[in-house]
């Protein structure tokens, strides 16, 4: 290897014209939100929903970069740690303090799952894996109604129903509060991904299993790890979902959907597009709910699938994506 | 061959005198089986013979419904023909959605096609003036449970004869060379837009008369949450612990999907309503991971394991 050298960039994969286009929407929300009250509270109404699909939608990338596998059910995984946290809660534990249980809950649940039932199909079919996740999705829907019934639960809510007011603009502390959250615990994870020796180890594993082999560094491990990480931000995003709604066993499946579509969005192996997708969602959503006739409640969900689809269409590799050459 | 049409030929005299001597009841819950089978026959095609996956078939199934509730409610157009209907709009519909299915692949079909499940169950609730909102629409008659019985078999069996047509020759072995390998199929001389759309729309057309069917079946009401995503969850499911590409495997599927739900509702520890989806669930993940290829797969190895240990033992006599 003497005198060759590779250089290597580190990019976030954006290009030129991405970047401009999320600094040109960042500046008209800015405008707009000066402008009008209503427009400032429905972005901020949209980021903090955004924030709990950006959450969901990185546990989903984190798992598709790991081991190539699109978790159908990991909406169903984020709602049954809702569900842990529930009960916890019935137990008269405060509700922190069952946040944090959940989340080592949730993280044995996610490894567990990539041990038992991922690992021995992972090398199999597309399709397998498919099915596998939606037998999943069945199966955790079937035990979570079995257990604890399918009407309507109430939890505390975390940050009351303070509203902030500020001139003509009233925010609630709740909102504020779930993005807070879902913001914090994707940084958290950034850190961990960046900055130990854990995170490069896992980071190894998921791109370069084989090498990463050579150098001792135990790729199931890591991988197993990489999957209770997934189901540990999907408990974020169901706890937090439910702060802003009821508890119900069909509470992630909507909240699934906008996950891909944020995850397509930001280019499916993205993480820093997994995120600005959530967001850009959220928002999108909120905004056009506010302005435009049409988009009543009952078309979030298709509007949703048509953002999907126009990215699958036109742009697959999302904002963030790289291209990929496949060899014939 | 002839085997084949002998098992077939015992298997719908089977079900045609199970029917004529069954309870009401009874004929309900096979009817239902019966409509399955075709909604596991239609994904089969497209899975199981092209590999492309859909985990949308059950907004196929919601559009064959509400094309028969629609005609019999405003028209009261005869149920019977409401299914041909039912049969052409789904197929239309099916083209549609393959040809910008013809750029996704794998994951990305999976999570397209997931997408459009999701969303078609909403499209009621937009135009509630039209059909009914979430209350649904119903038709104007309501058929018995024999009747059903009846009617939907006939279907699976003519559909059955449809899809072995179509699978046996040209476009079947063209269906097979795109699965296998679109690149060696393309330069073979298929057409993969043709055939991949071709393969959707007749996989959307055997939905959409499942989908009338089950209109017709839960009293002729087409309702938003019966086409919910749990139904195209469980579709995929039935193809896939039948044995994706095997016809022959379809009966146990639709056996399955249709009869595990009152068969475990009624079983012990398990026995409530909602003790159906851990079973059903449980099952699933385990036949997918000790099974590949479900359970035609699992009869194909026990009969080439006792063709082979006839072979050895006439071989060593």
């Amino acid at each position: 290897m003497i005198g060759f050298s590779r250089k290597t960039k580190v990019t976030t994969g954006a290009s030129l014209p991405v970047i401009v286009g999320i600094v040109v929407a960042c500046v008209f929300l800015v405008v707009g939100s000066v402008r009008s009250d209503i427009f400032a509270q429905q972005t901020v109404a949209g980021l903090s929903q955004g924030a709990i699909y950006a959450s969901l939608a990185l546990a989903l990338v984190l798992i598709y970069r790991a081991t190539e596998v699109i978790n159908f059910a990991q909406g169903e995984m984020a709602m049954a740690t809702t569900f842990i946290a529930y009960q916890f809660t019935l137990w008269h534990i405060t509700f922190w303090l069952a946040f944090f249980l959940t989340l080592v809950v949730a993280f044995v649940f996610g490894a567990v799952v990539y041990a038992v039932l991922i690992r021995p199909v992972q090398h199999r079919s597309v399709i397998a894996l498919v099915i596998i996740t939606v037998g999943l999705f069945i199966l955790i829907d079937g035990l979570v109604t079995w257990k604890w019934g399918a009407d309507l639960k109430f939890m505390q809510a975390p940050f009351g129903n303070h509203v902030y007011r500020g001139g003509g603009v009233a925010f609630s502390r709740q909102d504020i509060g779930v993005l807070a959250v879902s913001i914090l615990s994707v940084i958290l994870l950034w850190v961990l991904f960046q900055f130990t020796k854990l995170g490069l180890a896992m980071r190894a594993a998921a791109l370069r299993p084989a090498a990463a082999a050579l150098v001792g560094v135990r790729v199931d491990v890591m991988l197993a790890i990489g999957w209770g990480l997934a189901a540990v931000l999907g408990a974020v995003a169901g706890i937090m979902t439910e702060a802003s709604q009821f508890l119900q066993p069909t509470m992630m499946q909507p909240i699934l959907l906008y996950a891909f579509a944020a995850a397509v969005l930001g280019g499916l192996e993205s993480p820093a597009g997994a995120v600005v997708g959530g967001l850009a969602i959220g928002v999108f959503l909120n905004l056009t709910g506010q302005y435009v006739g049409f988009a009543t409640s009952e078309v979030r969900l298709p509007i949703a699938f048509a953002v999907l689809l126009v990215v699958l269409l036109f742009k697959p590799t999302g904002l963030f994506g790289r291209k990929q050459v496949r060899r014939v | 061959m002839k085997t084949r049409l002998v098992i077939i030929g015992v298997v719908a005299a089977i079900i045609a005198v199970l029917g004529a001597t069954m309870t009401d009841y009874h004929d309900g819950l096979g009817a239902r089986v019966g409509i399955y089978f075709v909604a596991i026959l239609g994904l089969n095609i497209l899975i199981g013979y092209t590999g492309q996956i859909s985990i949308g078939h059950g907004a196929f199934m919601a559009i064959g419904g509400y094309t028969t509730a629609i005609m019999s409610y405003y028209h009261h157009t005869n149920l019977i023909a409401t299914l041909p209907l039912a049969f052409l709009t789904a197929f239309v519909c099916g083209v549609l959605v393959g040809i910008p299915a013809l750029r996704f692949h794998g994951v990305y079909l999976a999570l397209a096609t997931f997408a459009f499940a999701v969303s078609v169950p909403q499209l009621p609730l937009k135009w509630s003036k039209w059909t009914g909102g979430s209350n649904g629409l119903r038709t104007h008659t309501t058929p018995s449970n024999t009747w059903l019985y009846g009617v939907s078999w006939s279907c699976a069996a003519i559909l059955f004869v449809v899809a072995w047509a179509l699978l046996r020759g040209r476009t079947g072995r063209a269906f097979r060379s795109i699965r296998d390998s679109e690149i060696a199929a393309a330069s073979s001389g298929v057409s993969l837009p043709i055939y991949k759309t071709l393969a959707f729309g007749v996989s959307a057309a055997f939905a959409g008369v499942a989908g009338s069917l089950l209109v017709l079946v839960t009293n002729g009401f087409a309702q938003p949450n019966e086409f919910g995503v749990i139904l195209s969850l469980q579709i995929l499911i039935g193809a896939a612990v039948a044995g994706l590409g095997s016809l022959w495997g379809t009966l146990v599927g639709a056996l399955f999907v249709g009869l595990l739900p009152e068969l475990s509702s009624s079983a012990p520890l398990i026995g409530s309503s909602h003790g159906q989806d851990v079973v059903f669930g449980l099952i699933v993940v385990l036949v997918m991971i000790l099974l590949p290829n479900g359970f035609a797969g699992l009869l194909r190895t026990i009969d080439s394991r006792v063709n082979s240990a006839i072979k050895s033992d006439t071989t060593t006599s």
